[in-house]
């Protein structure tokens, strides 16, 4: 656990502080994300949990250790550092890079090897990519290589400063997956830095969001945060589209779903018109039970007494609870129909439908 | 006796095959004289890089100092020195390595200022202490420009050494001083184009030798796919 | 050490030492005038070729060449060759043979420091004056050379200076200048001759460097947006040696 205690930097020379009393517990195994304008201090932050950086007054802890109390090269060894240049020393290979911190602490050339190639393998590296030079790698390559540097010594603390900043978008999107997936197997606590609000709502367990001066506006998890802003200030930085973002963090599960425009078999034709006219579409499907059977449109009842024996198609977009907001929105407005069916395995389980994710935004 | 001159030989063969021995002795001279300035000179620029590169205030007189050093024609840093310590070597290697601190100097600080910010930050974020960060980050980083700055000052101080035969060493220098003083007859110029070429060669060979350790000694310089 | 210091000034304080075609006056013009002619005759050689090839940015291996080669043949050899050669073409000893060297001396640092000047003077700009009409000759005189000029200015002040370090050496091929004090002076084994003639070189040697600085700062605008200290970088890597 890293506890951050009214802590306050004032840099030489100058009166207002860059962080102005920052009180900030981390929780082991979950991930902070600093966020904020340029200047609001979330670097220098991070910086003085590993003391490249000195406060000028309050505490840090790490696990109840006061961290002034170590030696600043002993403290950084056990915390893996990852910044947005990624700092790679062109002058040693991957595999020399990689193995940095195990060789300032002393381990044999055995031990090191193994976990090189340990993280070679967690961090999606090729064996061959061992003894290139970083010259010799591409943006997401090096940057795979900084994580896997910054893991070497199995540290339980990393702090990440704007670590996906000089990728392309494309690449970013994948290594922010990347880590994610990575975090749901390791379980480290990491603290990360970045000015784009989406980073940290993607990757942010908790997020924190600090104004000009180092002053913590918000710390909630991103859910939290999108649904009930503290003040104007955190309110504007989320974006007028906080509602939308919200979208992605908000499982099918967590929501009430509606039964549809459902009718079982059997049913006449009558009976069905009046379904579909309660949902004000043009189609309706049949339900045995839980088990879906097919939908059909108001033009295929024609002539006919009941619902048993027309032609039903297949519905092709199935979406399941574990699927966000938004992805169900995408696909509701994709369908024509602004109505999507979701299912648990062959298990119909009801519609959600355009409707009632707006409900959501606006809430 | 001067218009004579002209119809004799600019280079006498026999001359050199008969004093092969006096040209290795004197060429020998020549690589002793500039190895030691060239050694001197680099330990003496390292301390005072490392000083500049500390106190960042102190790189400001330390250039200053140099680059006047550096100014001073040779032969009158020479006339300052015999007063003192005489016609020996001692003279001339103040002299010889006074020229190479300047060079190597700025060469040395730009290096190690030209290691990329980032590469320090991750390394001492790691943990790295502030000994080992200088001489297992920065200064094999810096290598190439400061190696850079050895050839140079090793380039100019061949061609100095030469003029340290007014005070009475010279290597090469000496072949040139005495050709100089028959320079009407075809044993003086002999000995002339004696001493260029041999001084000029010992500059290229030492020269393409300093390549050719930097690229033994930079491997990563030299792979780039992308 | 006192005595030594005391004779040296008052060696200086000799009027016999001033006056005379063996005296500081004429010593430091002549001096002064092989310095000039010989700096003058190789910008007038250098500068165009390596202005036009700066402005076709080709040739940049033959400048790299030209400054190595230069800095690989000391300057005493140059001095040294100078002489029979010089009378082998019947120009006889004194000014001609010193002349021949300085010249030879000057041209490559003069020659790749333009070249470098012109060919780096930013891409952008010389594609926006092409852009706007200019010719190719427009293009040089009014963008490439005035955007240039600290750097050829910088080009002229290290061989300046270079010059006058190793005109010192003129006194070895019978011509006069201040080297004559030195050499001279060891030649009878008098140290305050010798002495004197050192400060009265150095001196001359700090004064062009400087006058060269004041120069440059009363007229020479920054073009390049570099500091000082890059700036003197560029003189010390691509000046040769001293004389």
């Amino acid at each position: 656990m890293i506890e951050l205690t009214e802590v306050t930097k004032r840099f030489g020379g100058t009166t207002a502080p860059a962080v102005d009393r920052l009180t900030l517990t981390v929780a082991d195994g979950e991930v902070v994300v600093l966020v904020g304008p340029s200047g609001c201090g979330k670097t220098t932050t991070l910086k003085m949990i590993n003391r490249l950086i000195e406060p000028t007054s309050g505490t840090i802890s790490i696990d109840g250790v006061d961290v002034t109390g170590l030696e600043p090269h002993e403290l950084r060894r056990g915390i893996g550092y990852v910044i947005q240049q990624i700092g790679l020393f062109p002058h040693r290979t991957v595999r020399e890079n990689i193995a940095t911190v195990p060789r300032l602490l002393g381990w044999d050339r055995a031990r090191i090897e193994r976990r090189v190639r340990e993280l070679a393998e967690t961090t999606d590296l090729g064996d061959d990519m061992l003894d290139r030079y970083p010259s010799e790698l591409s943006g997401g390559q090096r940057q795979r290589v900084g994580v896997a540097r910054a893991l070497a010594a199995d540290p339980p603390i990393l702090l990440m400063d704007e670590p996906f900043g000089a990728v392309d978008p494309i690449v970013r999107a994948k290594l922010q997956d990347e880590l994610l997936e990575l975090q749901r197997r390791l379980r480290k606590t990491i603290v990360l830095v970045t000015h784009d609000i989406d980073e940290a709502i993607k990757l942010g367990d908790r997020v924190a969001i600090l104004s000009v001066g180092g002053h913590l506006e918000q710390y909630a998890p991103p859910e939290e945060l999108l649904r009930a802003p503290a003040n104007d200030f955190v309110a504007d930085f989320l974006g007028s589209d906080r509602g939308i973002k919200r979208l992605s963090l908000i499982r099918i599960a967590d929501i009430d779903l509606e039964p549809g425009p459902v009718v079982p078999p059997g049913t006449d034709v009558d009976r069905a018109r009046a379904v579909m006219a309660g949902y004000d579409t043009d189609w309706v499907a049949v339900v045995d039970g839980d088990r879906m059977l097919g939908w059909v449109t108001n033009d295929g009842l024609d002539g006919r007494s009941t619902i048993d024996g027309v032609d039903l198609e297949p519905f092709v977009t199935r979406l399941t609870p574990n699927n966000t907001l938004e992805e169900a929105l995408d696909a509701a407005i994709s369908s024509h129909t602004a109505i999507a069916a979701v299912f648990d395995g062959e298990r119909f389980l009801g519609m959600i439908t355009v409707e009632r994710i707006s409900r959501e935004i606006v809430r | 006796m001067i218009a004579q001159a002209a119809d004799q030989p600019f280079v006498r063969w026999d001359w050199i095959v008969d004093h092969v021995d006096d040209i290795w002795a004197a060429t020998w001279e020549h690589i002793v004289l500039t190895a030691i300035a060239v050694g001197v000179g680099f330990v003496i620029s390292l301390a005072l890089s490392m000083l500049a590169l500390r106190h960042r205030r102190a790189y400001g007189p330390i250039t200053w100092v140099t680059g006047i050093l550096y100014t001073i024609p040779s032969l009158a840093l020479f006339a300052f020195l015999v007063p003192i310590t005489g016609l020996t070597t001692l003279t001339a290697e103040i002299g010889l390595v006074s020229y190479t601190l300047l060079i190597l100097i700025r060469n040395i600080v730009a290096g190690i200022d030209g290691v990329p910010a980032s590469v320090r930050e991750s390394a001492v974020g790691m943990g790295y202490t502030r000994r080992r960060l200088f001489l297992e980050i920065e200064l094999p980083l810096a290598l190439p420009v400061i190696v850079a700055g050895i050839r140079i000052a090793a380039v100019t101080t061949i061609g100095l050494v030469t003029i340290t035969a007014l005070i009475g060493k010279g290597g090469l220098g000496f072949l040139i001083l005495r050709g100089l003083n028959l320079f009407y007859s075809p044993v003086g110029t002999t000995q002339i184009v004696v001493g260029t070429v041999m001084s000029v060669i010992l500059a290229v060979a030492v020269d393409l030798s300093l390549v050719g350790a930097e690229r033994a000694m930079t491997p990563w310089s030299r792979r780039r796919s992308r | 050490m006192i005595d030594f210091v005391g004779d040296v000034v008052a060696w200086f304080l000799d009027p016999v030492n001033w006056v005379g075609s063996g005296g500081i006056v004429s010593r430091t013009w002549e001096h002064v005038q092989i310095s000039a002619f010989s700096t003058v005759a190789a910008a007038a050689v250098a500068l165009p070729p390596a202005i036009w090839m700066g402005h076709r940015r080709r040739g940049g291996i033959v400048a790299v060449a030209v400054v190595n080669i230069g800095r690989a043949v000391p300057s005493f050899a140059i001095i040294a060759l100078a002489l029979p050669i010089s009378i082998r073409l019947g120009l006889g000893l004194g000014f001609w043979p010193t002349f021949l060297a300085l010249f030879a001396l000057a041209l490559p640092p003069m020659f790749t420091n333009t070249y470098t000047g012109i060919a780096e003077v930013d891409p952008a700009l010389v594609e926006a004056a092409r852009g706007m009409g200019m010719t190719e000759t427009q293009i040089t005189t009014r963008v490439e050379i005035p955007v240039a000029a600290p750097v050829i200015v910088t080009a002229i002040r290290v061989s300046a200076v270079q010059v006058v370090a190793t005109a010192t050496l003129a006194a070895l091929v019978a011509w006069g200048g201040l080297g004559r004090f030195i050499i001279d002076g060891f030649a009878i084994q008098d140290n305050v001759m010798v002495f004197a003639g050192g400060l009265l070189v150095a001196g001359l040697a700090i004064a062009t460097e400087l006058a060269f600085a004041a120069f440059e700062r009363r007229f020479v605008p920054t073009t390049t947006g570099r500091s000082a200290g890059e700036e003197l970088l560029v003189d010390v890597t691509v000046a040769p040696q001293h004389g």
